[in-house]
């Protein structure tokens, strides 16, 4: 089977990044959203007629799907090592096709709508066109050094979207921020990347991923500092992913990226982009999993686990309607994380990497979902906050029930499409791992209550008056809205786990009932509670959050995280090591070289008179410097 | 052969003029004094020639012919160098070597 035309799927969105980046101040900004669009569809139906043609047309060799790889030599290194260009097809890659492509096409569709009438309009979908590439580069790399090359220039697009409304300082912080968390963990990513080519000499995932190969078997053994080589590797690739996702402690630029228009908080922030991350781990679970019995691995899930229950214990008390969101999305990729972290190998075993694929497609429908939804009401009443919000549902119907099926499938409510990949995450964790399985079973009570804590508070709650009536958005933002509610209900029924499974052969998954019925059953548990607490306007909450006090107010400052890294940056990096070492480069290192050029000026300016330009000083020295030779030759010569 | 003079006095007083000649050409302001002490420096030169020629091989004729050379040559520059001066002066109304310092841009 020929996969090459797979290539067009990310050069078209970098042809219409060119083209609207070139001539964005000639292109109306009607044509440029068209363009997008376009594009964006193109690639779109490129990408699932190659997840047809890879799962039902070609046949399985041995029960397990084949990759496919083309590729072609960048840049020789060695004679053994070389960088490549390629597109590698396998399960998650397609999968990841899916996603990208689905969520891209809905927001370009979205934007069209919600940016209207933004001056920079063009720019936009230049820069989301230019995201778009990087994603789809990032998916289909063949090695590693490709993976980290797309993995920058997604860190780029989403520098530039953050930073988008360049004139609100909050946003130019913002993305500074985002650039600057991301790049410190890439250089974890960097450096393991070395490791991994020192020691094997390869980049090439397929070669690193065999179990049986020479990274996995042979070079595993080589030690350092009581672990393998290889586990140092990976563990550093982890934080570049760690970065990427947000995982704790990396994730404080991911609540600060909201400042980015909405649209983009959904692409990147919430589906694609900061999947990466899991996409990463999922890339080399064979060498998460078999090198050193899976230490590596182990680092994943408790990092998973633990960013997901902090990042939901947050997401309780914030007002941003985006903010909540955002922590809602590292609690969720804290999830997948975790759910990769207790995954086996073969068959059945490997139920936690199904799961964290599964949930990466259903949540990456859901919370863009969310995020547009939010996007709508925010576009409506001009605000972020829970308090200028209340009884929307009167004016804004489609919302309100698209964003309801979005909470529900969050909340793991059957038979929406977050129950089928949270159950499965949910006995991934029961089978392999008992405390990670009751941290997330209290993750998905929490994200149940906040869910609908914010949906209560958005179109329920207390009755706003608002100055400018509110009205449902135009049809360009609730089209994507009506199509990803509806992929949120049905998307669960996929029989995933014969599809994406770690050794590629899949197997048949069987609900689990007394553990779904659990889930289901906290899940609505915290619904329930959140109903008594913010259907009806009152002050239980209020009571509540005083009863608990300190930790409220903790939480509420998202445990003074933003404050922790401020101290550690400006008090003790800037003042105790920057500063000595600025001052002693500006004191001593320039003033030694603006000496020397000083000095070298005080002196020309003084023997600079000699060169006066007449000629008779010229014939004058001549004379003397004759006369004096002279003299010397002659007092030589009769002596 | 002049009588009762011999070659050493001729050549000091050649060499007098010759150094008159490079004193002017240094200190002078005037490009015309200029000039004449280059015609100075010149003619030192030229009576050297002959008078070497004649005091030590009075057979040959080199030394005068190529006097007369000189002579013939220093006419022309002469001529080539006051062209320059009086252009110069139509320019600058000056024949002062520091008013010539424009030349140099």
């Amino acid at each position: 089977m020929n996969f090459n035309y797979v290539i067009l799927i990310p050069l078209i969105p970098l042809a219409v990044f060119l083209l609207l980046g070139i001539f964005y101040k000639k292109i109306k900004p009607a044509v440029s959203g068209y363009i997008g669009v376009f594009g964006l569809l193109t690639s779109t139906v490129l990408s699932y007629y190659t997840a047809f043609q890879y799962f039902f047309v070609q046949e399985k060799v041995d029960g397990v799907y084949q990759t496919f790889v083309s590729k072609t030599t960048w840049m020789n290194f060695t004679d053994t090592l070389a960088i490549d260009m390629g597109i590698l097809i396998d399960p998650i890659s397609v999968m990841m096709l899916i996603v990208v492509s689905t969520i891209s096409l809905m927001v370009h569709i979205y934007s069209r709508g919600y940016m209207k009438g933004d001056e920079g309009y063009t720019k936009f979908f230049a820069f989301l066109g230019l995201f778009s590439f990087s994603m789809f580069g990032l998916v289909l790399a063949t090695n590693l050094f490709q993976i980290y090359i797309f993995w920058e220039l997604v860190g780029v697009s989403s520098f530039l979207l953050i930073g988008y409304y360049y004139t609100k300082p909050s946003a130019v912080a913002a993305s500074k921020k985002a650039f600057i968390v991301t790049r410190f963990a890439d250089l974890g990513f960097l450096i393991g990347i070395l490791i991994v080519g020192y020691y094997t000499g390869t980049y090439d995932f397929e070669t690193l991923n065999n179990p049986e190969g020479n990274a996995i078997l042979s070079w595993a053994s080589t030690s350092f500092m009581g672990l393998s080589v290889l586990t140092w590797a990976l563990i550093l690739i982890f934080i570049g992913g760690a970065g990427k996702s947000a995982m704790f402690p990396l994730h404080i630029w991911l609540p600060d990226a909201m400042e980015g228009p909405t649209p983009v908080s959904a692409l990147i922030h919430a589906a694609t982009m900061v999947v990466a991350g899991v996409y990463l781990v999922a890339r080399l679970f064979p060498m998460y999993y078999f090198v050193e019995d899976g230490f590596a691995l182990n680092v994943v899930a408790y990092v998973g686990g633990f960013s997901s229950l902090f990042a939901a214990i947050i997401a309780v008390t914030q007002n941003d309607i985006k903010r909540v969101l955002a922590f809602s999305t590292m609690s969720q990729l804290g999830y997948m994380m975790m759910a990769l972290g207790v995954s086996g190998y073969d068959g059945h075993e490997g139920v936690g990497y199904m799961a964290s694929m599964f949930h990466l497609f259903t949540h990456a429908m859901f919370k863009a979902l969310l995020f547009l939804g939010a996007g709508s009401v925010i576009h409506a009443v001009h605000s972020n906050y829970l308090k200028d919000m209340g009884g929307l549902r009167k004016y804004m119907p489609i919302t309100n029930i698209t964003f309801l099926i979005a909470a529900l499938a969050i909340s793991g409510v059957p038979p929406f499409a977050g129950f089928w990949s949270k159950d499965e995450i949910l006995v991934a964790a029961f089978e392999h791992n008992k405390l990670l399985y009751f941290v997330g079973l209290f993750v998905a009570g929490l994200t149940a209550f906040y869910m609908f804590r914010i949906y209560f508070g958005i179109f329920w709650g207390k009755d706003t008056q608002y100055k400018h009536a509110p009205h449902e958005s135009p049809i360009a933002m609730t089209f994507p809205l009506m199509f990803l509610g509806a992929l949120s209900v049905v998307v669960g029924l996929i029989p995933f786990s014969e599809f994406v499974t770690a050794d590629k052969a899949g197997f048949v998954a069987h609900l689990n009932y007394p553990l779904a019925a659990i889930a289901v059953g906290v899940g609505v548990v915290g619904i329930i509670l959140s109903y008594i607490f913010y259907k009806k306007e009152n002050d239980l909450a209020e009571k509540f959050s005083k009863a608990f006090g300190v930790f409220y107010k903790w939480t509420f400052n998202k445990f003074y995280f933003d404050e922790i890294y401020l101290f550690v940056t400006r008090k003790i990096i800037f003042n105790r090591i920057s500063a000595p070492i600025a001052y002693f480069d500006k004191k001593y290192v320039d003033g030694f070289m603006e000496g020397m050029g000083n000095k070298t000026v005080v002196v020309s300016e003084k023997i600079k008179g000699i060169q006066s330009g007449k000629f008779q000083d010229y014939a004058f020295a001549f004379l003397a410097g004759f006369v004096i030779l002279a003299m010397v030759f002659i007092y030589l010569w009769t002596k | 052969m002049i009588a009762g003079i011999s070659i050493y006095e001729i050549l000091t007083v050649t060499s007098i003029l010759f150094f008159i000649g490079v004193y002017g050409f240094i200190t002078r302001t005037n490009l015309i004094s200029i000039l004449m002490s280059v015609e100075l420096i010149l003619n030192a030169s030229i009576i050297n020639f002959v008078v070497i020629n004649k005091y030590l091989y009075p057979d040959v004729f080199q030394g005068v012919f190529f006097s007369i050379f000189i002579i013939a040559v220093a006419a022309a520059e002469t001529a080539l160098a006051v062209a320059i001066i009086i252009n110069l002066y139509r320019q600058i109304s000056s024949v002062e070597v520091k008013d010539t310092e424009i030349m140099k841009y």
